[in-house]
């Protein structure tokens, strides 16, 4: 029998938020399921979308994107670019065919460690539920990178 | 080819516990780039660094990367150790083993894997990682302290007493904050006023301090060293520079029914006031909202009869920017609003009150001198019950934090009581008693056994009036849950502790992260109290958390002593962690191609435009330059840029990229 | 407008005064109450004393057949009946492991327990429709009355999220709405002694005093209640309850339907009010015409 799949989960998060979030889910010694890999940026207005591509044609299953809550930004404004960009890409990715369900973007606090767990507990357990995702590592497999 | 090093931190049992360290170590050492990697109990220890510092000469490391803790805790610690040992400690880097993964997760293999693919991620990082220079920037020596409360007060003499000019910005009219309300201060007993008043006078006279009252901060904006801080000082209305405050205006005004907030709405004030009559500074101002003549037009009662000609009735408010180095914020507390306890009926039931009002019936100076009067008709009380945890600890209803400071004020009051009222039962009702403190025990055990203060503990179900009379229905659960149910003439509730309803607002001004019941949050919970994730903004008092004077006090002092020591560095470092615009040779120069999209994504006017001309002086490109003083690096200009012409230093393209191909 | 009806035991028994009530009201104002088909019993008191498993299967079988017959809300005047169907579907929503034991106990597909019909009280319910209700006042109720909870409607508050779980006001608000005063008074969710009524008549005689004497003193006309077990108390304990006061008292007690019912003009006849065990006298109008908001 095969083995059960194990989705891959890549993270995007902000370093004065979510990370430290995440950080006070450790503190507090709350569990979660071990798929997430955490790609630590100074914050979510770093993010280029291109990035999230990339770890889809790299071999996740699921992406989350999380930085400060809105208004709360340590540096004002960059959660609310990252948003604006995130509304603008969101149709051109599912135009394109990517999976829009497989991107989860949320809001994680410093002082908010049980919603990180609770956050990567959800997305694990729908991302595997929706199964692996092929498509688009198939298509860097054959050089489309 | 890269020469990378890989320290795996036990962290004693935190990390070695559930992650195989050793099968760590030994995957790293696979990794391409890496030439030595080890396993160790403590890396933060001295032996520890020694092992890296000494690695890294040994094996002419040009890269680290320490797999411990959270970066947020050690980066520091291990960077500087890489700088001793000889290499840029931008060169290192951490994976967080241990709040990310085995403090998370569970003992296996799985959570094994995922260590090893934290310290691949940073293995990838740490090889594109260029030394950098830290930025020197200038420090502007002057603290801005918010708030006029003993936190304040205490934060702005130390400050200034280390030789640095303050400014302390007070909301209210005066100075003082809750602790002038205060009647008594446990455990001592002694006056509240009598030992505020002092501290209160020398920040009016202190050459170092300037005061604005009636004033509120309005943005802020820069970084540690280098704020500049928007305030508005509200429009007294009154030339505070004529006024001798004589107080005639206050006595003549014909206005005189408003409930008065010093008194917590115990007694009334006229529209022109000065809250308490050891107020600093001592001048009034007038309240337009209750003023006749800012109703009607007409009155103008105070100009005519002041002495000095000070009143301006068209006084406008002034915004003022003011350069500051440090932010001290100590904007304190507020109870909670006793409509919140319907089943106490208060709103409803004059003679059940919280502890504030109290304290200024307590209070000597207070509407009814120190006696001892219930709200409704004056009378004596005979019998007051106290109820401890008003909303504290109550998860379903109120808050579920302890507010710390209730214990004690709820013992001094019934202390106070039997002391005013001989004769006078106290009863007080209360879940715990909280009294771990310097004296503080004792200080209740002798409000029950020599002040015979009526301890029951239990919790009071509801209040309800009946012929003049409160009756208190509650239980006894020493005594098998009995229901007892006491006829009492006042109430005093002990209302939780919260932040200030305005407390969310102002932390998004300064950036200050918080938690979710709004108060501030310090940087680490142990070892960095008195600081904010926001470099150059400090905490003191009880807007960080429920807190009584004395710690409020230490607080106040310790983020001043922070303050000094930012000052007292000539100029200040920052970390190099910024944008860059690439330039290349002509006839290039850049591949910014001068969309500017950057600019007017930049948060913090970093970018400026840069002509480059030839030599006749024609212009032949405009690109963008990064400000190396202005920039804080957040990155997001660089996902604007359409030609991914900037990159991030520490976070560059290439840098996340090469973590996202390992994934 | 359509909504399930679950009448429950007591209102085809000892309150059938507020069923006919509840019914006149709905068809004044032009709502088709549609019975839940075949409805059992709600568990009650019995079932939750006895064995939890069943005292949720029960209400979940009544909002399964209701959900079945198509209905998204479900009114459940009786108090306790509406705590039964509310604490049952809270358990489902919120403990997977029970939800799976119960669909095992009613023999039902897993997923059948999903979306659940809403539970809705009387009080909750005429709230939803103020202007209909506004609208269609011929008399006004001008008389002073003291609202009285209870504890079914109003607890536990994190499940029954009324308005005020310890100062409700939302049955205050439709008296006041239909042109009644509602007075300000300390025992609105008090304890009636509840079951008690058939048990021991002396503790339902003590508690229901307190609250009598309280609402006379402050009064009241009339005490106006929403739930079954309250109005039996009240009403027909009124001996035990008078043996107790300092001033025996004939105030009659009325649910918030037949409040209602007057004051949209139906008949007595049609609003049970000859139900009573203390008459329903209520003196003439009391208050000045006062406009209705």
């Amino acid at each position: 029998m095969a083995e059960p799949f194990e989705p891959k989960i890549t993270a995007f998060v902000c370093n004065w938020c979510t990370y430290a979030g995440a950080d006070l889910t450790g503190t507090s010694r709350i569990k979660y399921q071990p798929n997430v890999r955490v790609i630590r940026l100074p914050c979510t207005g770093r993010i280029d979308f291109m990035m999230v591509l990339k770890a889809f044609t790299r071999g996740s299953d699921g992406v989350i994107i999380s930085g400060c809550h809105p208004n709360d930004c340590h540096y004002t404004s960059g959660n609310y670019h990252a948003r604006r960009r995130w509304m603008v890409f969101r149709d051109l990715l599912e135009f394109v065919g990517i999976d829009l369900e497989r991107i989860i973007f949320s809001w994680v606090s410093a002082a908010e460690g049980a919603k990180w767990a609770d956050l990567v507990n959800e997305v694990t357990s729908k991302v595997r539920a929706l199964g692996p995702y092929r498509e688009l590592r198939q298509l860097a497999a054959v050089g489309i990178d | 080819m890269a020469r990378v090093g890989v320290f795996v931190c036990h962290c004693g049992e935190n990390i070695a516990g559930t992650v195989d360290v050793a099968a760590v170590a030994k995957a790293a050492l696979d990794m391409p780039g890496v030439v030595h990697a080890v396993d160790y109990k403590y890396m933060c220890s001295d032996p520890g660094q020694t092992l890296l510092k000494d690695a890294i000469k040994e094996k002419k490391l040009d890269g680290v990367v320490v797999a411990a803790c959270s970066p947020r805790m050690h980066e520091p610690t291990f960077r500087r150790a890489a700088e001793e040992a000889g290499i840029n400690p931008f060169l290192c880097e951490m994976a967080n083993l241990r709040e990310h993964c085995s403090w998370v997760h569970d003992k296996g293999a799985a959570t094994t894997e995922k260590a090893i693919d934290l310290v691949r991620l940073q293995v990838e990082k740490v090889k594109r990682d260029r030394p950098l220079q830290p930025i020197r920037v200038p420090i502007t020596k002057k603290a801005l302290v918010l708030g006029g409360g003993i936190a304040g007060i205490q934060a702005a003499l130390d400050i200034a007493n280390s030789g640095n000019p303050v400014l302390l910005v007070e909301k209210s009219p005066s100075i003082g904050g809750h602790m002038s309300q205060l009647s008594e201060t446990f455990p001592t007993l002694d006056c509240s006023q009598c030992i505020l008043t002092p501290r209160m006078v020398e920040v009016a006279r202190h050459p170092l301090i300037t005061l604005y009252t009636y004033s509120e901060l309005e943005k802020l904006d820069g970084f540690i060293g280098n704020f500049k801080a928007t305030i508005r000082r509200k429009a007294r209305k009154i030339d505070e520079k004529l006024c001798n405050g004589c107080g005639v205006c206050q006595q003549k005004c014909p206005v005189k029914k408003i409930p008065d907030e010093f008194n917590e709405g115990l007694s009334f004030r006229p529209a022109i006031y000065v809250p308490f009559p050891q107020a600093v500074p001592n001048k009034p101002v007038i309240d337009v909202k209750n003023c006749t003549y800012y109703k009607t037009g007409k009155c103008k009662a105070c100009e005519k009869l002041c002495p000095t000609k000070a009143i301006r009735f068209d006084q406008e408010d002034i915004v003022e920017v003011h350069d500051v180095g440090a932010v001290v914020l100590a904007t304190g507390f507020k109870t909670m609003p006793v409509g919140n306890f319907s089943e106490y009926g208060y709103g409803k039931l004059k003679d059940v009150i919280d502890g504030m009002k109290f304290e200024r019936l307590a209070s000597a100076s207070g509407p009814t001198g120190g006696a001892i009067r219930r709200p409704s008709d004056g009378k004596e009380p005979q019998h007051v019950v106290f109820i401890a945890c008003a909303g504290s600890r109550d998860r379903l209803k109120g808050v579920p934090y302890c507010s710390k400071v209730c214990c004690m004020y709820t013992a001094k009051h019934a202390m106070l009581y039997r002391h005013k009222v001989h004769g006078g039962q106290a009863t007080v009702f209360y879940m715990d008693i909280r009294s771990a403190g310097k004296n503080y025990d004792e200080f209740v055990r002798r409000a029950i056994e020599e002040d015979g203060v009526k301890y029951v503990r239990g919790r009071v179900s509801r209040v309800y009036e009946e012929d003049g009379q409160l009756v208190v229905k509650g239980a006894d659960t020493l005594l098998g849950a009995e229901p007892v149910e006491i006829r009492a003439d006042m109430v005093v509730l002990a209302t939780a502790v919260q932040a200030q309803n305005d407390a969310e607002e102002l932390a998004q001004k300064l950036h200050v992260s918080y938690d979710p019941y709004k108060f501030f949050a310090e940087a680490h919970p142990k070892l960095r109290p008195v600081e904010t994730n926001t470099a150059g903004v400090f905490l003191a008092g009880a807007c960080q958390a429920p807190r009584d004077i004395p710690e409020t006090v230490a607080q106040a002092s310790g983020a001043a002593v922070k303050v000094a020591g930012l000052f007292s560095q000539p100029t200040l470092t920052r970390e190099p962690i910024i944008a860059v615009v690439d330039r290349q040779p002509p006839p290039v120069f850049s591949s910014c191609v001068g969309c500017f999209l950057c600019k007017s994504a930049c948060p913090y006017q970093a970018i400026e435009e840069e002509v480059i001309k030839n030599r006749n002086g024609d212009v032949l490109k405009v690109v963008a330059k990064v400000n190396p003083g202005l920039c804080q690096g957040c990155g997001t200009c660089v996902s604007t840029c359409r030609t991914k012409a900037i990159d991030l230093e520490g976070f560059s393209n290439e840098q996340v990229f090469a973590e996202l191909m390992c994934i | 407008m359509r909504v399930g009806y679950y009448p429950g035991c007591s209102l085809t028994g000892t309150s059938r005064e507020f069923d006919e009530s509840v019914r006149s009201v709905a068809r004044a104002l032009e709502i088709d109450l549609a019975e839940v088909p075949e409805w059992n019993c709600c568990g009650s008191s019995p079932a939750h004393m006895i064995d939890t498993t069943m005292s949720i299967a029960l209400p979940a079988n009544v909002l399964l057949k209701a959900k079945r017959a198509g209905l998204a809300e479900v009114l459940t005047p009786c108090a306790a009946c509406y705590s039964r169907l509310l604490m049952g579907k809270h358990e489902i929503e919120t403990k997977p492991a029970t939800r799976a034991q119960v669909e095992r106990v009613l023999g039902c597909p897993p997923g059948s327990l999903d979306e659940l019909p809403k539970v809705l009280n009387v009080i909750e319910f005429l709230a939803q429709i103020p202007e209909t209700i506004a609208a269609k006042v011929t008399s006004k109720f001008e008389h002073t009355v003291a609202c009285y909870y209870g504890c079914l409607l109003v607890r536990p508050p994190k499940v029954t999220r009324f308005d005020r779980t310890e100062d409700p006001v939302e049955m205050d608000k439709l008296v006041a709405l239909v042109g009644g005063k509602t007075i300000d008074w300390s025992f609105k969710t008090e304890c009636c002694g509840a079951s008690f009524s058939i048990s021991r008549t002396s503790v339902v005689g003590r508690l229901s005093s307190k609250i009598m004497q309280d609402a006379t003193r402050r009064h009241a006309e009339a005490i106006v209640v929403s739930c079954p077990m309250c109005h039996s108390n009240l009403d027909l304990r009124r001996r035990e309850i008078n043996r107790r006061m300092e001033k025996p008292t004939l105030i009659p007690v009325l649910f918030i339907t037949q409040v209602i019912g007057l004051a949209l003009g139906l008949s007595e006849k049609r609003l049970g009010l000859k139900r009573h065990f203390v008459p329903v006298k209520l003196p003439a109008k009391t208050l000045p015409a006062q406009v209705v908001s």
